[in-house]
């Protein structure tokens, strides 16, 4: 076969495959994780992370603002400590509180943010001190029941 | 009656012992008279001709209806969930992390990885290798290495022309077709597809299937009797050998790449 129409359908092929690669890259996939570079920590303790885990998502007003870097057990107050990675390009207040929630009813979990109104902001390795722990199904149905028999014992 | 069983199982030892080293020896050979792949970079771009364009239309084809199939079966189990929404990162990672590197590498290994071994297991059986020794053309630097290396380059390329016809072809049942909501198939998939996770770990397996699956059709090629029947059983050979070999591999790959992934 003719070198030139053997190079020429050999680019063509090249180019094709880079192109897949490209489409896969930014078409397909997203950079997810939130770097060291340029995002910073901020740690919370949560009496109870349900099923958060490592790399699920911190979101503040539903949108994605970093990421859970670390969860480890406090052995002095039996608390659970996160660790979450910030964007740098978000700042949150002092006196913001973090909760860990569930998108939708069977979804993953992961921790919101509520900014406060306070004017100093949180900085690299802060401690969010307002928390609110994962709601467990089974706490809520057994309150729900005691509740309930509570009701039934009054009349 | 015991001799001759445990002399034959010790002959078949040795001989194994021996292919294994012989083909760990072809191997590094290949891999340090690769130089004229790159100095006489036509030998290669031919070879890529044969391996990577010619596979083309049996990769694309077999992508598009994988991605077909996924999107339909894909619905078919989410929408009893509710979340068919979650049809895009179904297929997409599905499409990323393993059946594209893995079967476009199988199909590599029956389209060009038996051409190969049949090619030089000809040249074999009619003496062209020898004829080569003979006016001092190293056949390993001249027809071996452009083959290792095109089918290197190929094969990630390849991989990723099937992800994405696969991806395409999800989205053609599954957002054309079916009527999933377009928005929600590709935010879904880019939320739930990772770059560095998924994407350059698929591409570092299909580098790592177009090694293992190329360094076996030249290897047996090479090794093959110089007989017609040689040549057919090492065809054969290479077939069974590398689509083996690839699944064994990916499974060690995956365990490694993915463990940490939830």
């Amino acid at each position: 076969m003719n070198r030139t129409v053997l190079d020429f359908w050999v680019g063509l092929f090249v180019i094709a495959g880079v192109g897949a690669l490209l489409f896969l890259a930014f078409k397909v996939s997203s950079r997810n994780a939130v770097t060291v570079a340029d995002s910073y920590a901020l740690v919370a303790n949560f009496e109870n992370v349900g099923g958060l885990k490592v790399r699920a998502p911190v979101k503040s007003a539903g949108v994605v603002v970093g990421r859970v870097a670390q969860i480890d057990f406090d052995n002095q107050l039996y608390e659970a400590i996160v660790t979450f990675r910030i964007d740098k390009r978000y700042t949150f207040p002092k006196d913001t509180s973090a909760a860990i929630m569930t998108s939708g009813l069977l979804g993953e979990q992961y921790i919101a943010l509520q900014a406060g109104g306070d004017s100093v902001k949180l900085k690299n390795n802060d401690r969010v001190k307002i928390t609110q722990s994962a709601v467990v199904l089974e706490n809520l149905i057994g309150q729900f029941l005691y509740g309930k028999a509570q009701e039934g014992a009054k009349q | 009656m015991l001799k001759s069983a445990i002399t034959r199982l010790g002959h078949r030892v040795l001989d194994a012992v021996w292919r294994i080293g012989f083909a760990a020896r072809f191997f590094v050979a290949t891999v340090f008279r690769s130089g004229t792949a790159f100095t006489r970079l036509g030998l290669t771009i031919r070879e890529i001709y044969f391996s990577g364009v010619l596979s083309l239309i049996i990769i694309l084809v077999s992508g598009l209806f994988v991605g077909m199939v996924l999107g339909l079966q894909g619905y078919d189990t989410l929408q009893r969930y509710g979340s068919e929404s979650a049809l895009g990162s179904l297929v997409a990672l599905s499409l990323v992390r393993e059946l594209g590197p893995v079967l476009a590498a199988l199909l590599f290994a029956s389209r060009a990885g038996s051409a190969i071994t049949a090619e030089i297991g000809l040249m074999k059986a009619t003496e062209q290798l020898s004829a080569m020794e003979m006016m001092a053309v190293d056949p390993i630097a001249r027809v071996v290495a452009p083959r290792f290396w095109a089918g290197i380059i190929s094969m990630p390329l390849l991989a990723a022309l099937f992800s994405a016809t696969g991806i395409f072809g999800g989205y053609l049942v599954g957002v054309q077709l079916i009527g999933v909501d377009e928005g929600s198939f590709w935010s879904q998939m880019q939320s739930a597809v990772d770059f560095q996770e998924d994407i350059v770990n698929g591409v570092i397996k299909s580098v790592v299937f177009g090694v293992a699956v190329t360094a076996i059709a030249l290897f047996e090629g090479y090794d093959a009797p110089p007989t017609a029947e040689g040549v057919s059983g090492a065809t054969t050979r290479t077939v069974v050998t590398s689509s083996l070999v690839v699944l064994a591999l990916d499974f060690v790959l995956t365990a490694i790449m993915f463990r940490g992934v939830s």
